[in-house]
């Protein structure tokens, strides 16, 4: 494990209130989405990122448009947090026409180009190797974009992960991997799976900065975000930060968390990232309640809007099946 | 051939250069990257630093264009098809080799998940403009990892485009295509027509994918073919000939999509036809050439449709056995000649 980055980029409070918007907008979208499977109105599988709100929120609040994430099926935070419309991707969630992918796509398979939503991936793994080629284009273009690859603790152990890292290594790649480590693939504890006690000590082995962060604090995810773009900016090449978190919802929507005890699911909930950062805004002037609970109103109708959208729109012709396969329409 | 050689040719409208396969690639890499900066070309060795590749196909690129376009990678598959993936998404249009065509098997993620599929997964908003150049083939002994023809996997998945030519001057015609193509491409070369010296047009430019090509005209039997059999095609015609037997070589240039009208056209007019590939012939692509012209043209048929592949088994060393491997002039004669006194 590397050593904190020298010079700790602090959020301001303008800063601290954009990630815990960011963080709330990822929290309410969940909660309204697994309300809606509950329903039985949404049959998809759905992987919550209830509880890793801190990741993605702090990364994109330092990310600019042109920067770009690729994420995988565990990842609707990583584009709520990127700032995609919440219409397009709950219509596409719902399998609707006017969804980001005309419902091709799926919730594990959103793209959205204009917010930077390059690819989602269903296969662990694959959002490294391809983000290497997003930064290379980077390097091509002379633009100073930054790419994000997001992934689990799990990825860390296929060939994706290390080759993708060798190579983004040697050719000195704008590109940041980061590893939600929320202590279990799928249902396999970490060290049962994982040759090392910190993923960020694999970095060592590629010749890049790795840090374990936790992921899980706002101002200690920052200050690693921070330095790990403007390293990629300045062309030094890549940054491994491992982020330690815990997802509160298990693998998969009605996983029964029998693989983990009570206990250590009870002392994660009671650190519960959302709660803790909005005590701290409380606490610290940041914010007054009237103002969160203001937001927090905002927000659900946001969402409430985007799922009223959905539902109202339609389902694609059966003609699609023919399109977007190639450029040109495969003949009927 | 080398680069230099390829540079060096001035295009002059109806001149005949005689060149290999190889040369042909390699004046088609030259053409696409002046013509297109954002076409670029990387793989194991490609780079000059690295001798341009190990068979010196992309000899003269890196110096000529730099070492940003022209990149030499890691001996890692599964990174250099993601970069291509990634970069052909951020617009450019990669040509990402992968040295022979087994090498294929630790990226097919990238290939099959990714590159064919992103298009559709994402409603038409992902383009991924990539060529992928491959060479495999039987016949130098290098058995069972390094000679496989695995085309038949690419043209089952929806998305990617399967590109085989058989002649120098298709070589570079079909990869300037390939190139351009909005769509994944996967271009394979074969390592016995590969260094087999042609006639290519001075000025010779892109040739559409998916349209055959009739390689010899005949009448009474149709020998549908592609890539390396397209040679052992036509020295079957000659013998055919010679025993009063017409036979037709269709060069399909393109497994997927293939030309189904050009192979329909010459089954009907012959009303025999045989479908010959060097891949395995159990679930290889013959099955669904045949059964469509059986499907479409059922009562014009003299014969049934057959199918020569080669044996459901790997690709052996030893010479006798990768011979007997090997779908021979012989084996495609004596077929064509039972077809055609079939009744």
């Amino acid at each position: 494990m590397s050593q904190t980055p020298e010079n700790r980029a602090s959020p301001d409070a303008a800063t601290q209130l954009d990630i815990y918007r960011r963080m709330v907008r990822i929290e309410r979208n969940d909660e309204f989405t697994r309300t809606q499977i509950r329903r039985g109105r949404i049959t998809a599988p759905y992987y919550s990122a209830r509880g890793q709100e801190v990741i993605p929120s702090t990364l994109s609040n330092l990310m600019t448009d042109d920067d770009v994430i690729c994420t995988i099926y565990r990842g609707i935070h990583d584009m709520v947090a990127k700032g995609m419309p919440l219409r397009p991707l709950w219509a596409e969630i719902c399998g609707r026409v006017d969804g980001t992918c005309k419902g091709k796509g799926g919730p594990m398979h959103l793209t959205h180009p204009e917010t930077g939503v390059m690819v989602t991936t269903g296969i662990v793994g694959s959002s490294m190797p391809i983000a290497n080629g997003f930064a290379w284009a980077s390097l091509l273009d002379g633009s100073k974009r930054v790419t994000i690859a997001y992934f689990g603790d799990g990825a860390s152990n296929i060939g994706a992960f290390h080759e993708a890292l060798n190579l983004a290594s040697v050719w000195k790649l704008p590109v940041i991997f980061v590893c939600s480590n929320n202590g279990f693939a799928e249902h396999t504890r970490y060290e049962n799976g994982t040759s090392v006690d910190f993923i960020s000590k694999r970095a060592i082995g590629y010749g890049m900065p790795g840090y374990t962060v936790d992921g899980n604090d706002p101002f200690d995810m920052y200050a690693h975000a921070h330095a790990a773009i403007e390293r990629a900016r300045a062309g030094e090449g890549p940054t491994l930060l491992e982020c330690k978190t815990f997802r509160f919802m298990g693998h998969v929507f009605g996983d029964n968390d029998a693989y983990m005890t009570k206990e250590e699911k009870a002392e994660a909930l009671a650190k519960d990232p959302l709660v803790l950062f909005r005590q701290l805004l409380l606490d610290t002037g940041v914010a007054t309640e009237a103002q969160l609970e203001e937001m927090k109103a905002g927000i659900e109708a946001e969402v409430q809007d985007a799922i009223d959208f959905a539902f109202e729109s339609g389902y694609a012709s059966v003609d699609e099946l023919r399109r977007d396969v190639f450029a040109e329409e495969i003949p009927a | 051939m080398s680069a230099d050689t390829a540079e060096a040719t001035p295009a002059q409208a109806g001149e005949m250069l005689k060149m290999t396969g190889q040369a042909a690639i390699t004046a088609a890499l030259f053409q696409a990257m002046e013509e297109d900066s954002k076409v670029l070309v990387f793989g194991e060795d490609v780079a000059d630093r690295e001798g341009g590749g190990v068979m010196g196909t992309t000899r003269g690129l890196s110096t000529k264009f730099g070492d940003l376009r022209v990149r030499s990678t890691p001996i890692a598959e599964q990174s250099i098809m993601g970069a291509a993936v990634g970069a052909a998404m951020a617009g450019y249009k990669p040509v990402a080799e992968i040295m022979l065509m087994n090498f294929i098997t630790v990226a097919m993620d990238m290939i099959v998940n990714h590159a064919a599929k992103l298009r559709f997964m994402s409603g038409g908003q992902s383009t991924v403009p990539l060529v992928i150049r491959t060479l495999t083939g039987a016949g130098w002994q290098t058995a069972g990892q390094h000679s496989d023809h695995y085309e038949g996997w690419f043209a089952h998945t929806a998305g990617i485009k399967v590109v085989t030519p058989a002649t120098p001057a298709d070589y570079k015609g079909l990869l300037l295509s390939a190139i351009q193509d909005p769509d994944p491409v996967l271009f394979i070369e074969n390592s016995r027509t590969l260094f087999v010296p042609g006639d290519v047009a001075a000025d010779q430019g892109p040739i559409p994918l998916g349209k055959a090509r009739v390689a010899r005209e005949g009448t009474h039997i149709s020998l549908i073919t592609y890539s390396g059999m397209v040679a052992n095609c036509l020295a079957a015609a000659d013998e055919l000939a010679q025993q009063g037997i017409s036979a037709e070589v269709i060069d399909l240039r393109t497994v997927s999509p293939w030309d189904k009208d050009a192979v329909l056209a010459s089954a009907d007019k012959t009303g025999r036809a045989i479908v010959v590939h060097e891949a395995v012939r159990h679930f290889g692509p013959g099955g669904e050439i045949a059964s469509t012209i059986q499907e479409e043209l059922f009562r014009k048929l003299k014969a049934p449709v057959r199918r020569l592949g080669a044996p459901y088994s790997a690709v052996p060393f030893a010479k006798v056995l990768e011979d007997a491997f090997l779908v021979q002039p012989a084996d495609i004669a004596a077929a064509a000649k039972a077809l055609c006194e079939y009744d």
